[in-house]
This record gives C-alpha cells, structure tokens and sequence, in this order.
C-alpha cells in the first residue's frame, strides 16, 4: 500500500493541519518510511486472534447518574484564545 | 546534600537536621547554576516551590509529616499542576497554565513533596532523544554532545546532574527506561492502570503510564508509594489494594530464575552494551540467581505495532488542539476550517504533525482493517510471548537500549532510526507489563548503560528488590556525571 500526493493531502486535511504545497513531497517521503517499517506486521497469519485494545481486560465502571462536577468555567475559560461572556469565540459557521 | 537518597533526606528532614526549605534552595540554586547548559528544566517557580518547602517544614514540626514529606520532586512537563506552566514540550500548550491538578501531583502534594519545577521532554511525549521539545534540546549530562534519550530525557538529565533528587517520566514505549539507562539513572514503569493518566497529557492511552525516575531503586519505591492508587477519573485505573513497594527490599535473591530472552541479545546490540549486560548477568549469578535461555518470538513485531498503534491513539487525543479551548491559536485565519488547520499546522512540531498523519491514515475507512485491527491482533501474540516466558522465569532481562546514548542530531532527520532505539522497550508497553532500568556500568565512550528488568504483572516490589540487590553490591548508580 503506497502512498501518493493525494493521499497526504487528503490525510492532512482529515488531521486538519494545514501542509502547505512545497511540504506536500517531504511528508510523502516521510510517511511511505513509516508505512514501510510497519509492512513486517502483514506477514504474520493473525486468522481467529482477538484484538486486544487493553493490557488488562478491565470492565468500564458504571457510576450513579448525579452530577458531581463543580461548575469551574471561569478557571478553564481563563486560558481560552477567546472568549466573551462565557461563551468560546470561534469564526462566524454560519452566514 | 546533593547525592543523600530520599530515605537519608527524610531522616534529615525528621531529625531538622536540614529543613525543606534549605533543601529545597540548595536544588533552585544548582538548577541556576546548570540548566543553561542543560536545558533540563522548562520552567522554575522559586516562589511556588519555597511556599510549598515553608509549608512542609510546618507539616515536619507538627509531627504529621510523611516519608516524602518536604522533599523536591521535579516534574515532567506532561503533567497538569495547577498554577503552573503546563506545555508538554509543545508551542501548542506554550501559554497554558493549569487550572487543575494531574493525580500524580495530587498525591505529591498530599504527601507534602515540592513541587521543583517543570522538566523538558520530547513534544507530547513522542521522540528518544529529547531533540523534538520546543523549548530546546536537552544535554546529556555526561557528555554534552549525547542526546539524554526521551521522552523523559529533561527527568533523567535532572536526575543524574544531582539538579533535583528525584523526578517523574512517563513512558508510553520506552520514555522511564531509555533516557533513565542513557543517563545512569533508575526508572520504572509500573503495570498499566497502577499510576492514574488524570492530568497526564495524553499521547496514547492504552500505553501511557506514569512512573519514577530517581538515584536508586530503594528511592523508585518511596515514589511510587505516593504516585500509584486508584482513581475514578482515569477509566483505566485499577482498583487494588494500597501496596508498600518497598517492602520486599532486603529479600535475598537465591533461587531468583531470570530469563534472558535471545531476541534481546541479537544483531543491533552493541558489543560495549553487551558486554556490561553480561557483567551485570555475573553478578546476579554471585548473588544466587539462575539465567534461563527464553524466546520472544514476537519481539521483531513490537516496533510496527507500535508505530501503528501509538500514532492511531495520538490522532485521536490531539484532535483536541483546535485553537478553540486552550492552547496556541493561529494569529490570521479565514474561517473556521483555516482556523484548526493553521493553529493545527503552526502549533505541533514536525514528529507530532507526522505522527497524527500517519495515525488518522490508519484509522481513515478502507486501512483501519489492514492496519489498526492487524496491529491489535499483533499485539496480544507479543502479550502471549511473555505470559509463556513467565512460566519459565521470575524475571526478565536485557539492555534497556541497543547502544549508549548517541550524538545530538545523529538520528533526528531519519525517524525510522530512531524509533529502533526502543527496540527493547515498546513490547513492554504492548503487553502493558512493568519495567525498568538500572545503571549497569559504561560503554566504549564513556558512556551510561542500562539493564533492563521486566517483571510479570503486579510485580514491582520484586522488581524494585532484584534492582536493590544489585544496586547493595554494585555502585553504578552512585556514579555522577563529573565536569559539567
């Protein structure tokens, strides 16, 4: 599975990170290693193995439904770029 | 001062023959003295760090303090700690000041450690050599020259120039044990789920554990007392029982079976690594235990895994960088898109932006089957190997790393080089077991080597035992860095 330039530029755009045009080859180059290196794992037969996602195989804890957050906007808005009357400030989505 | 273990210091503390304020300064004043050369630390707060030192002599004089009770901890930039510059070594956190405090800085600070200061690391945690921060490479203290390893290289480069006594990493593939070995320094990384991700920066998940970086394995064991325990807000904490870690230290070692897995002594070991590996394999015979041949079969897998694995789970964590809550935002933007892409683009360094491309590549429809699911079946062969291994030994070692620490901008235009420099390390994380290094002596240049120890799963007071047992016959790791 090799890559092309459309693929990284379709990779970056899914990342949101804007890569200028002259950054598009490098990144080409870079990420084909990467894939490259990692080819080894398609050699091995992985028929009927479970994925593990986990070193151990813990259960997600369920807990009572009750809020237990305090409310503490101020001090997590505080190292926000923007914001105004508590809100965050973004570009206008809509026209 | 400077070279007192954290046992000795705390009798110190407890007696008033030194106060935590004393020590404490002693410690600001040697990082004045040494971080422009090393660029261990990312940032210093005098104020915030005698305040707290104040605190704990009164914590001392009322008769309530602990066993870490006024002692200077310095601490890896990835955790949150409130008040305090929080960057993760990236321009993307380069203004965040953290309202909340990580749960590893909770319980320092409820044992009543100080808080020293802020260390240096790889940006989010993703690089061996300390060279992708964007506050600066850090120096290998005993050679200025060497990378100090990453990603906890600024800990470790602390740790071993005696700036702080002892520090926090965490270690996602291997970032506790390489800069630990590469700076003659002790590390361990627990089990996953022992040390809470509350606060940690998050790189990827079912990785990341938090640990201790310090002089000695009987010093790891004080750390790890206050840094392991449950915690509700960490969906992957374990809930067992509160351990003493330093409770099997004195054991004697006769019977100890350890298990030298062949693939770890293979071409791309280095002969000066080898050859301290094996002189430390001698010692641990004279102090009665048995060397077992085992296989790892799976062990040439781990690198690809991981560099499947790790980047899918990074993508996924740093899709939070946006320029809208927190951290860097671009100056000039069109619209909304231009705006994540720009602050996205202009706020992670390179690795990171090649790690989270690699990483949504491989999660995007059409690759997540031959790729990230591929990976995950991979990874429970490379778990296997160990639990067979384990039916054969007690304990597992090798070298942490292939090679000593190498030269500052020797591998960081070819990333692929460098991310064989954890060939030994990543299976560890897969499986999700504990490890660590320990200084092992020097390799042809002079350099720090470190034997790496892994342990079955909640065995970190044994592990911490056979590292103190060898560290009772051997002084590798009272050697310092001289000159710098």
């Amino acid at each position: 599975m090799s890559l092309n330039l459309a693929d990284v530029k379709r990779i970056a755009h899914l990342a949101r990170i804007a890569v200028e045009e002259d950054e598009m080859p490098g990144y080409l180059q870079q990420l084909s290693n990467i894939l490259n290196l990692v080819e080894e794992m398609q050699a091995v037969d992985t028929a009927g193995i479970e994925p593990m996602a986990h070193a151990q195989d813990v259960v997600l804890r369920l807990r009572n439904d009750v809020a237990t957050e305090i409310d503490r906007h101020a001090a997590y808005q505080a190292v926000a770029p923007q914001v105004e009357a508590g809100l965050y400030l973004v570009p206008k989505v809509i026209e | 001062m400077i070279n007192t273990s954290l046992k000795e210091l705390s009798a110190q503390l407890a007696s008033k023959k030194i106060s935590s304020v004393e020590l404490t300064q002693t410690f600001l004043d040697r990082i004045k003295g040494l971080n422009p050369k090393l660029n261990a630390f990312i940032t210093i707060d005098e104020n915030k760090s005698l305040a707290q030192a104040k605190a704990a002599d009164a914590l001392i004089a009322s008769g309530e303090a602990g066993p870490l009770t006024g002692i200077p901890v310095a601490q890896k930039d990835i955790f949150c700690a409130e008040g305090w510059l929080s960057t993760c070594g990236s321009k993307m956190l380069h203004n965040f000041v953290s309202p909340y405090d990580a749960h590893v800085i909770e319980q320092f600070n409820r044992s009543g450690a100080v808080n020293l200061g802020k260390t240096n690391m790889d940006e989010f945690a993703m690089g061996s050599s300390n060279e992708t921060s964007y506050y600066g490479k850090v120096k290998n203290p005993w050679d200025l020259d060497a990378v100090p390893g990453g990603s906890s290289g600024g800990s470790a480069a602390a740790v071993a120039a005696r700036l702080c006594p002892a520090a926090t990493g965490t270690d996602t593939g291997g970032s506790i044990r390489q800069p630990a070995a590469l700076n003659g320094i002790t590390g361990i990384k627990p089990t996953y789920g022992v040390v809470s991700r509350y606060g940690m920066i998050a790189f990827a998940s079912s990785l990341d554990q938090g640990g201790p970086m310090a002089k000695s394995a009987e010093d790891c064991a004080l750390l790890l007392n206050v840094m392991a325990g449950f915690d509700a807000r960490d969906s992957t904490s374990l809930e067992r029982e509160k351990e003493d870690y330093g409770r099997d230290l004195e054991q004697p070692l006769k019977g100890l079976r350890i298990g030298l897995p062949k693939e770890y002594f293979a071409a791309g070991l280095s002969a000066d690594v080898a050859q301290a590996i094996e002189a430390a394999l001698t010692e641990y015979r004279k102090l009665g235990a048995q060397t077992v041949d085992i296989s790892l079969p799976n062990s040439k897998l781990a690198v690809p895994v991981y560099y499947v694995l790790a980047p899918a789970e990074a993508s996924s964590n740093l899709a939070r960088f946006d320029g809208v809550r927190y951290g860097y935002r671009a100056p000039e933007y069109t619209d909304l898109a231009d705006m994540y892409g720009k602050s996205r683009a202009q706020g992670f360094g390179a690795e990171v932006k090649r790690r989270i491309m690699i990483g949504t590549y491989v999660l995007s429809a059409g690759y997540y089957d031959a790729y990230y699911l591929k990976a995950q079946k991979l990874r429970r062969l490379i778990a296997q190997d160990f639990t067979n291994a384990f039916a054969q030994c007690d304990m597992i070692m090798g070298p942490t790393s292939p090679t000593t620490a190498f030269n500052l901008g020797e591998k960081s235009d070819d990333p692929v080089s460098m991310y064989l420099s954890d060939i030994y390390t990543i299976a560890v994380n897969l499986a999700g077991l504990p490890g660590m290094s320990v200084p092992a002596g020097f390799g042809a240049n002079g350099r720090p080597v470190g034997l790496q120890i892994i342990g079955n799963y909640f065995s970190e007071a044994k592990m911490l035992n056979v590292a103190h047992q060898y560290q009772l016959a051997t002084d590798w790791h009272t050697r310092v860095p001289q000159g710098i």
